[in-house]
């Protein structure tokens, strides 16, 4: 993605801090913040100068354990809870400046947001649940229900318009949370541990199909998650959040390759890593000199996809980039080292 | 020492064993102040609440005011002109239904004139057929719940009807179809206003606190000053009496709403009006509707109560009837308001669990064929009703309406019975109430009256010190010496010791019948549903049966205060022991328990928290209806206030008498919360 265009969401220097003297305590230190002596005060830090940006059309994963600020992060950025301090910018707006009736405007136009437990009106039908956003705004019940049934249609609940939010499964309420979310097509998409109320199989299938929905939709999407595997499943880039620090931003591969902290490195040592890397990740480097097989394989596949192809060939395997080129080699040795040896002993290439 | 530290009863037994000296050193002779706290300036309190109230009627902010009527300019106050306003519209609603249950004039009057109505014959509205009304009721149930509530409700207003009772049991719901909507109404946006704002919470609690703990008498007296007397009157003094529960339970739904949803409403771009409307409040809707049904039960309690000041209907009926003794009729007027309170919670608690069909895309007629039966129904019994007026021009129109003297009647059934009752059992009751009195009544009654006012204060506060250290202490010896300080120690001694002793025969009562019950699902689930039942029926209602059996007495008041107290205990208790977690019982089945051990070792201290709020609700309860038992005759604090109802400068006095009650309530209330809720935190169940 290209850094010239202006970021949809950009954080700098953001603080949430918890507790009666927090906002007393900055304003005294002349708007600087000072955690230890905030700590000291008794206040609870939630985020702790987090600064990034999501660009356009991009799957921001905010990932980290339960107490980890990550629920506290989206919810400043959704401006559901004040900011202490810092700056936020929705398309170069300043979020934390707008008064009620734009912050509502914004609401009702630029963004959707699912919940962890659903949170779907239990007295409403799928149907009305859906068409809640569309309904505030002021559209017709016959538009706003057109729109709502497109919606029942894209996350395929078609059939049970009529149903009650307690009538249904886990899975088919957080497909209605998803379809209430997405109603206003909005172009800015929150999602605070959507998937993380269902069980492990439902949870896969619900990936699956959020994963569907977005190369459709193409949102630039804040995501949150506590379950590394789904972080490095869907995500472009992952910011792992510790005690409120977001201690690496980057995208999946490389966070596996370098995890920047001893904290990160725990969450990437049990990942199976032929599952997540691709093959330029590990490649070895290429010169015309070699005996190559008459096999090739693409830098952009799963290692685990083409490692048994490649483990049966004698001959070193060229890895090519999306012209046919051929960019780097891959042999069994290096395959035979990523699927078994040590997690340390990696060739990095990038 | 560290053993007396660690066990509160220890402590306890110290404390009881320095008030037994305190009581036994404080002669009333010589006591002074120590004994009963001598005439201070605060008694002059009840005067000052006078003053102070009747400054706000006479004397503050006057403005003038155009008579159009009499064509001149008056002086009057804010205060004046907002009452009479009030009054006006809440009569005009009260008769508007009325006429249209029963006919009149009144309504057609309020847009004319009564030179129109004498002028012209037709210009009245014409009461409802009363197989109408009834089918009616059948439809709504049938609508509403199925067809057990459907007939339930056809056949109690078959009864009303056929017993003679239509006009005054349809008064009676014209006061309550108008007192019910303004107490909702009023309940929810105090309570969505509380919601929104902590400081209107924090200000509103205590008030909430003491309105719910007065007595129904105490509420009579300022509204009577205020707004006069009359069936207006009555309703408003009721609307007063039903909010606070509404506004509670209006509350503690909005509060419960999952913090998640509301913030899917913020993100789905509500504005706050939207947020409240849309979402909070549907959301809360259960616990809402609860309070809906809650004060349509409170609405009939003191529909009888205000009778006292104004109110037709059933009540004034009963009211009537029990002071001629009359118990035949007094027991037939029971049952009718029983039905019609029974019928009204049975219907706004199936609407409450009601849902709506969006399922079904029904046809006009199909989707209104309620509201189509019912009109044509209304017209062919109108056209009987018509047709028979016309047939026999003479005879009562039995299908039409039925007066009192053409109902049906057991009157004289109940008569013979109570006086088979009397004659045949008066030996043994007249022994029984003797004994009583004498051996237990008054012997009880003269040992609470020997105890101090010292000794007491620090009975008080010692106990509050045990159960929930300085704060409480405060809490409740303020609460005790306001009562002190006013003329009425004594009495309010009279009322403690009807209380004690009503509260420990029902807490016995109770929960032993609660312990039973619980050993069978089956008994469980009748006896809740006899409490349910039991708890419909107004409290005027149970000074009946008990004056039918044991004539009029202190031990008849003492008797319909069990009954109607026992019913919190015997609920709370079924309800704590069946509500003990499962993987407790389980962790207890596995350990090898016998049934008694299961009983005593797991669920009893597991329930006992919630049996202690039990026994709190018992108190209420308790004092409630002793209050309402002076209409006998006692001589407690109630019959002071039922005296200050008929004073002209009543009003402070009453207002301050109902207070001493409510303290008493509030200092228990006070007391047994505090302990449950650290008891539960100990027990992990909070």
């Amino acid at each position: 993605m290209s850094t010239s265009t202006q970021p949809v969401i950009k954080c700098e220097s953001v603080y949430k801090i918890f507790g009666e003297n927090a906002a007393r305590i900055i304003e005294q230190s002349g708007g600087k913040v000072e955690t230890a002596a905030l700590l000291e005060a008794g206040c609870v830090i939630g985020v702790n100068n987090a600064s990034f940006e999501v660009h356009e059309g991009e799957l921001l994963v905010v990932m980290g354990l339960s107490g980890s600020g990550k629920s506290t992060l989206l919810r400043c950025i959704s401006r559901l809870i004040e900011t202490t301090a810092g700056n936020i910018h929705i398309d170069g707006d300043d979020l934390l400046a707008m008064n009620d009736k734009e912050l509502i405007d914004i609401r009702r136009n630029k963004m959707g947001m699912v919940f962890q437990n659903f949170a779907l009106l239990p007295h409403k039908t799928v149907l009305e649940n859906i068409a809640l956003p569309l309904q505030v705004k002021g559209m017709s019940t016959s538009d706003s229900m057109d729109r709502a049934l497109d919606m029942v249609n894209l996350v395929e609940l078609a059939g049970r318009e009529n149903y009650f939010p307690r009538q249904l499964s886990g899975g088919q309420q957080q497909r209605v949370g998803i379809a209430r979310s997405l109603a206003v097509e909005p172009d800015i998409w929150f999602l605070d541990e959507p998937f993380s109320a269902l069980d492990p199989l439902i949870r896969r299938e619900m990936q699956d199909e959020f994963l569907r929905i977005q190369s459709a939709l193409k949102k630039t999407i804040l995501f949150v998650t506590h379950d590394f595997d789904e972080a490095i499943r869907l995500a472009d880039r992952i910011a792992i959040m510790k005690d409120g620090v977001i201690e690496q931003i980057d995208t999946p591969a490389n966070i596996i390759l370098s995890p920047a902290t001893e904290y990160v490195a725990r969450f990437t040592r049990e990942v199976p890593r032929e599952r997540v890397l691709s093959c330029q990740t590990i490649m070895g480097k290429y010169d015309d000199s070699q005996d190559m097989s008459d096999l090739t394989v693409s830098q952009e596949a799963i290692i685990e996809s083409v490692a048994k192809p490649i483990l049966t060939q004698q001959k070193p395997v060229g890895v090519t980039d999306s012209e046919g080129e051929i960019v780097g080699v891959l042999n069994s040795k290096i395959m035979a080292n990523v699927l078994f040896g040590d997690a340390n002993s990696l060739p990095v290439n990038n | 020492m560290q053993y007396f530290i660690k066990h509160k009863w220890a402590q306890f037994a110290v404390l009881l064993a320095v008030f037994y000296v305190l009581a036994t050193v404080i002669d009333p002779a010589t006591g002074g102040n120590w004994w009963r706290i001598q005439e201070t300036r605060f008694w002059l309190l009840p005067d000052v609440v006078n003053n102070a109230l009747r400054f706000l009627i006479d004397d503050f902010w006057v403005v003038d005011v155009y008579d159009s009527e009499l064509d001149i300019t008056e002086e009057s106050t804010v205060v004046k002109e907002f009452t009479r306003t009030v009054s006006g519209v809440v009569l005009f609603s009260i008769n508007l239904i009325r006429e249209l249950l029963l006919g009149g004039v009144k309504t057609v009057v309020a847009f004319t004139s009564w030179e129109f109505i004498s002028e012209h014959k037709w210009a009245r509205i014409p009461a409802l057929p009363w197989p109408a009304v009834a089918a009616g009721a059948f439809i709504v149930g049938h609508c509403l719940g199925g067809r057990n509530l459907s007939v339930l409700a056809g056949a109690s207003t078959i009864y009303i009807a056929v017993f003679g009772q239509w006009t005054p049991a349809m008064q009676t719901l014209s006061f309550v179809l108008v007192a019910v909507p303004i107490s909702c109404f009023l309940g929810l946006m105090l309570g969505a206003i509380a919601y929104k704002s902590k400081a209107f919470e924090t200000i509103l609690a205590p008030l909430l606190n003491v309105a719910q703990s007065m007595p129904h008498f105490a509420y009579l007296i300022p509204v009577v000053i205020f707004f006069g007397i009359g069936d207006h009157a009555g309703a408003i003094s009721t609307v007063i009496f039903a909010t606070p529960p509404m506004i509670r339970l209006t509350l503690l739904g909005l509060k419960k709403v999952p913090p998640e949803v509301l913030e899917a409403g913020t993100m789905s771009g509500c504005n706050s009006r939207q947020l409240m409307f849309r979402v909070l409040i549907p959301s809360a809707r259960h616990d809402i509707l609860i309070g809906v049904n809650q004060v349509i039960m409170q609405c009939l309690a003191m529909a009888v109560i205000a009778s006292f000041i104004g109110a037709k209907g059933l009540g004034y009926e009963l009211l009537v009837s029990l002071n001629m003794l009359k118990i035949g009729q007094a027991l037939e007027l029971g049952v009718s308001i029983v039905l019609i309170a029974v019928v009204l919670d049975r219907l706004s608690l199936a609407w409450a669990n009601k849902q709506a069909d969006y399922l079904a895309d029904l046809p006009f007629h199909l989707r209104h064929k309620h509201s189509l039966a019912f009109l044509g129904i209304l017209i062919f019994t109108s056209v009987i009703a018509y047709v028979a007026s016309m047939v026999f021009p003479d005879k009562v129109n039995y299908l039409y309406f039925i007066d009192e003297a053409q109902g049906f009647s057991t009157e004289k059934f109940w008569d013979v019975m109570v006086d088979w009752l009397i004659t045949n059992t008066y030996q043994g009751v007249q022994g029984f109430n003797f004994f009583m009195i004498t051996s237990v009544l008054m012997p009880m009654k003269e040992a609470f009256l020997s105890m101090p006012v010292a000794a007491t204060l620090f009975l008080v506060a010692g106990t509050g010190y045990i159960v929930g250290g300085l704060r409480s202490a405060v809490i409740v010896t303020a609460f005790i010496a306001f009562i002190a300080l006013t003329p009425w120690w004594d009495r309010a001694l009279i009322t403690a010791y009807m209380a004690t002793f009503a509260v420990v025969v029902s807490v016995i009562i109770g929960c032993s019948m609660g312990i039973l019950c619980s050993r069978s699902p089956r008994a469980t689930r009748v006896i809740l549903l006899v409490c349910d039942t039991f708890q419909t029926f107004p409290s005027f209602v149970y000074l009946i049966p008990v004056i039918m059996l044991f004539g009029v007495s202190d031990l008849s008041v003492l008797i319909a205060v069990i009954v109607y107290a026992t019913i919190p205990a015997t609920r709370y208790t079924v309800e704590g022991l069946t509500n003990v977690p499962q993987a407790l019982q389980d962790a207890g089945s596995m350990s090898g328990v016998n049934r008694l051990q299961r009983l005593l070792k797991i669920e009893l201290p597991l329930a006992f928290p919630h049996i202690m709020l039990g026994i709190n609700q018992t108190v209420i309860f308790a004092l409630f209806m002793i209050i309402i038992g002076a209409f006998i005759g006692t001589d407690d604090l109630g019959q002071l206030i039922m005296q200050s109802l008929s004073e002209a400068n009543g009003m402070g006095q009453g207002i301050i008498l109902g207070l001493c009650v409510a303290f008493i309530g509030l200092a228990v209330d006070h007391l047994i919360h505090t302990w449950a809720e650290q008891r539960k935190q100990v027990l992990g169940i909070a």
